[in-house]
């Protein structure tokens, strides 16, 4: 098929769905005139119940933990697709002298890069263990916070130094972070079966809303799914970055 | 203009498909279904949306106060986690595809063709 008819044959389909899609999405109530229900229960009884005012986070790990729990493994079987697919082929190998890479530098990463990276690996890592752990108080919580967290060695890769974030952050520092982060969340989960009799019902101390313990499981459940979030894009962000730099075809390039 | 967002929605829906069905490079039609899943949480938000609500998030506002719905909202994390791990496999098949065509070119893929 050519570019073009496709091109025009997506035209013809594109008016059609456009138009089915357009009355669809009319067909919902007003844009601010809500007419959901769960969304005000939670809104109502969220802070009493649960100790926690941040409700998202709340929802993402106490009153919808069992969802959450899938979601978690499919980004974890995401990370061992990517690792997979991106394995090494026969006719990959990976470049002898690690020196090579090492000498591998952006164009132009300029000291002054060099040192704004470095003044970025703390920060972010604060940062997002900031997020991770406040997640049940104010916005944030395990995943948004876990991915902080990965990007604060990829500021090492940033300064242009790529086997140092390799040494800064390891290949299986990020799987066991992936790994460990995702039988901590299940555990919490088997804590509320164990303990309370309902899998992910909460067992822990509910404590006193808006302060740093508090809000039970959500604030634990919240940890454990940022290590699983960090390690998770540590691994996959390596495997891309080694294919980048270390891994070359036979004869290409 | 109550139906903005919503309008907004299908044209991001309908402009990335014509990004992936017009792209000649692999890169560029994995990032056009980014914006197609762009278009869900544009909806799942406007759903979600009530008249003059707070963020749900009473840290700094007493109980009580009208707010949007947290639970569409918690859809929509959701569904950047998910998008993201499709991406991170997109990505890698986009890899793997350009070893062995040498070339990101959906054209190229000859092992897709007849």
């Amino acid at each position: 098929m050519t570019r073009r008819t496709r091109l025009v044959m997506f035209g013809i389909a594109a008016a059609g769905l456009g138009v089915v899609l357009i009355y669809g999405l009319a067909g919902l109530p007003a844009f601010g005139d809500y007419h959901g229900v769960y969304g005000h229960v939670i809104d109502r009884i969220g802070v009493t119940e649960r100790h926690a005012t941040d409700l998202v986070t709340a929802l993402n790990f106490d009153f919808r933990a069992f969802d959450t729990l899938g979601e978690e493994f499919i980004l974890f079987g995401s990370v061992l697709g990517v690792v997979l697919i991106l394995r090494e082929v026969r006719d990959d190998h990976e470049r002898p002298r690690q020196q090579e890479a090492e000498e591998h530098s952006f164009a132009g990463a300029s000291a002054a890069l060099r040192a704004m990276a470095l003044g970025l690996i703390p920060t972010l890592i604060a940062l997002g263990v900031y997020i991770v752990v406040h997640g049940q108080i104010t916005p944030g919580g395990g995943f948004q916070g876990g991915l902080i967290l990965a990007a604060g060695p990829l500021a090492v890769f940033l300064a242009g130094r790529y086997v140092r974030m390799k040494r800064v952050a390891p290949h299986a520092m990020g799987e066991i972070g992936d790994a460990a982060g995702a039988m901590g969340y299940a555990l919490v989960g088997l804590g509320g079966l164990v303990f309370a009799g309902v899998f992910f019902k909460n067992f822990l101390p509910l404590g006193i809303p808006g302060h740093l313990l508090s809000a039970g499981q959500i604030d634990v459940a919240s940890v454990a799914v940022g290590l699983e979030v960090s390690g998770a894009f540590l691994v996959a962000w390596s495997e891309f970055l080694d294919q980048a730099i270390l891994v070359r075809r036979n004869g290409a390039r | 203009m109550s139906f903005l967002p919503f309008a907004i929605a299908a044209w991001l829906f309908l402009i990335g498909l014509y990004g992936i069905v017009s792209s000649r490079n692999l890169i560029r039609a994995i990032l056009s279904l980014t914006v197609v899943q762009s278009a869900t949480y544009v909806v799942l938000l406007g759903v979600g949306y009530v008249h003059g609500g707070r963020a749900p998030i009473f840290a700094d506002i007493p109980a009580g106060t009208p707010a949007v719905d947290p639970v569409v909202q918690v859809l929509v994390l959701t569904d950047i986690v998910i998008g993201a791990t499709v991406t991170a496999m997109l990505l890698a098949l986009a890899v793997q595809a350009h070893k062995r065509f040498g070339s990101l070119d959906p054209q190229d893929l000859r092992a897709l063709r007849d």
